[in-house]
């Protein structure tokens, strides 16, 4: 809907200042789009795909050419630029992708699940360039299944769940109201867990019981870690740690599969 | 020439072509060559001695022939033209969706496709022209017309054939499309043998359909015999299909992309 291809179905929407009904070709002409599935065409080499989808914004021809080598610098394609894009890996293909729908110098980057099957070091490099076009003042939209990933870059983010925002704010924000500050997992012999969470269960503000473990959501880990020795039970293992929005997440939108 | 939006969507075709178009150049006049040779040439010379040549209007059957072959290579290319290369760009290179996360909007699309499904369409009727001349089997100044009515012939085939191959969901349908639509048109609409010669349930067959109308026009070109009241028919019919088709595309493109 943001990028004027879905028409909306109700309610009020307004994209850099204008209307997705009236004016989507002049929305998009300040839009990037990184779509979920590449649609990079193949058979082009790197340099053609940028070329030809430059020339659907109707980017002059010599500025396109000057552009386009300032891309390839920036997606680290630059020696790639003359290949085909069929055999590119794809992390190159992502990132390519990203060069492309910055061809136009969009004021706003809608990016959707950006870095989903990708190896962590075409993550990593990825991410740095994002968070150089924020450094630049390009405003990032993005969607993604990665708490990592949206702890990384986002400065606002709202957890969807079925289609509705069940909850909004910065990362530290939501953790915050969501969460507690850190966690302690434990992990008992299996058959005893049950039997364990009854006797932690005071430690805590709150306590998660999972097939494999314990969640116990405290403000203090090592606190509750050192509560444990005092009562001298010993788990298999114990693991203190900082709340992530993964908990917040998993907190707000259950555990259970959504299919 | 691309301040044009819809130019802009024809020129990622046109670039996609220029990779093989070397390969696909010579495909355009060997194919003519061979059919002429074999059907106006060889077969041509058993049915130039029969007694019956009186039904082909005392033609030679190289002259009877080349004309409708020319419309059916239309017609042919249209179809091979706007049916893969369409689901291609919705489901396999994703090309559509790529176009409309810039300004170009869904009709630039179509219109930029189709545009280039022409251009394609008047090179096949154009290498058939030059072949024919070759072979002498363009007996009159009309027959440079050809080019335009070929055209036409095509595009009443590629405009219907893209907005039903648009709400396909695999390519399935296309090689049936082939078996029972395009290939007995291109066998009962008088390209090989005069109308006259069918049983007048197949023949009102072959009046509705637009590839007969493209023949007999064609074949009138060549040999010099248009009337003007056979022109406006034809011309009004294949128009007719055309405008239908295009009507058509429109609905189902703009369904299948923008949901």
């Amino acid at each position: 809907m943001i990028s004027c291809v879905s028409p909306r179905t109700s309610g009020e929407l307004t994209v850099l200042g204008l209307d997705p009904d009236r004016d989507g070709p002049r929305i998009r002409a300040r839009l990037g789009v990184v779509p979920q599935e590449d649609n990079l065409d193949p058979e082009l080499t790197v340099r053609e795909n940028l070329y030809v989808y430059g020339r659907y914004f109707d980017i002059p021809k010599m500025a396109l050419r000057e552009r386009i080598e300032q891309l390839l610098g920036f997606a680290q394609l630059t020696e790639r630029g003359g290949d085909r894009v069929e055999p590119l890996s794809g992390g190159m293909k992502r990132r390519l992708t990203i060069a492309r729908s910055l061809v136009n110098e969009p004021d706003l980057l809608l990016l959707d699940e950006p870095t989903t099957g990708l190896d962590p070091q075409a993550r990593h490099a990825l991410w740095d360039r994002l968070y150089r076009l924020k450094a630049q003042g390009v405003t990032l939209v993005l969607t993604t299944h990665y708490m990592d990933e949206a702890e990384q870059l986002c400065d606002r983010l709202v957890v969807m769940d079925r289609g509705r925002i069940v909850a909004g704010g910065s990362p530290r924000q939501l953790i915050e109201r969501h969460s507690t500050r850190e966690v302690v997992e434990l992990r008992f012999t299996p058959g005893e867990t049950e039997r364990m969470a009854e006797k932690v269960s005071d430690l805590a503000d709150r306590v998660e019981i999972l097939p494999d473990r314990l969640l116990l959501y405290t403000a203090d880990g090592d606190a509750v870690v050192e509560a444990l020795g005092r009562r001298r039970l010993e788990p298999l293992s114990v693991l203190a740690r900082r709340s992530t929005l993964e908990d917040v997440f998993l907190q707000l939108t259950g555990r259970q599969l959504v299919d | 020439m691309a301040r044009v939006p819809a130019l802009r969507a024809t020129a990622y075709f046109v670039r996609t072509y220029a990779r093989t178009w070397r390969a696909s150049i010579m495909t355009t006049f060997v194919n003519p060559t061979l059919y002429l040779l074999a059907m106006g040439v060889g077969l041509g010379s058993f049915i130039d001695k029969s007694a019956n040549h009186a039904v082909l209007g005392h033609l030679s059957y190289l002259q009877f022939v080349a004309p409708a072959l020319a419309a059916s290579a239309a017609a042919t290319t249209a179809a091979s033209e706007s049916m893969f290369p369409v689901m291609g760009a919705i489901k396999w290179q994703k090309t559509y969706y790529a176009m409309l996360a810039t300004p170009l909007r869904v009709g630039d699309v179509l219109a930029g496709h189709l545009i280039w499904i022409a251009a394609r369409i008047a090179t096949a009727v154009g290498s058939y022209l030059i072949v024919m001349a070759a072979f002498g089997a363009t007996a009159s100044f009309e027959s440079i017309a050809i080019l335009p009515v070929g055209l036409l012939t095509g595009t009443a085939f590629a405009a219907p054939l893209a907005a039903f191959a648009a709400t396909q969901d695999t390519d399935g349908s296309f090689s049936l499309m082939f078996r029972l639509g395009v290939v007995p048109l291109f066998l009962f609409s008088g390209v090989f043998f005069p109308l006259s010669q069918l049983p007048v349930g197949l023949r009102v067959i072959a009046y509705v359909t637009p590839l007969w109308h493209g023949v007999d026009l064609c074949r009138r070109l060549a040999t010099g015999t248009v009337t003007a009241p056979g022109l406006a028919g034809h011309l009004a019919y294949l128009v007719g299909v055309t405008a239908a088709g295009l009507l058509a595309a429109r609905i189902t493109y703009r369904r299948r992309l923008l949901v």
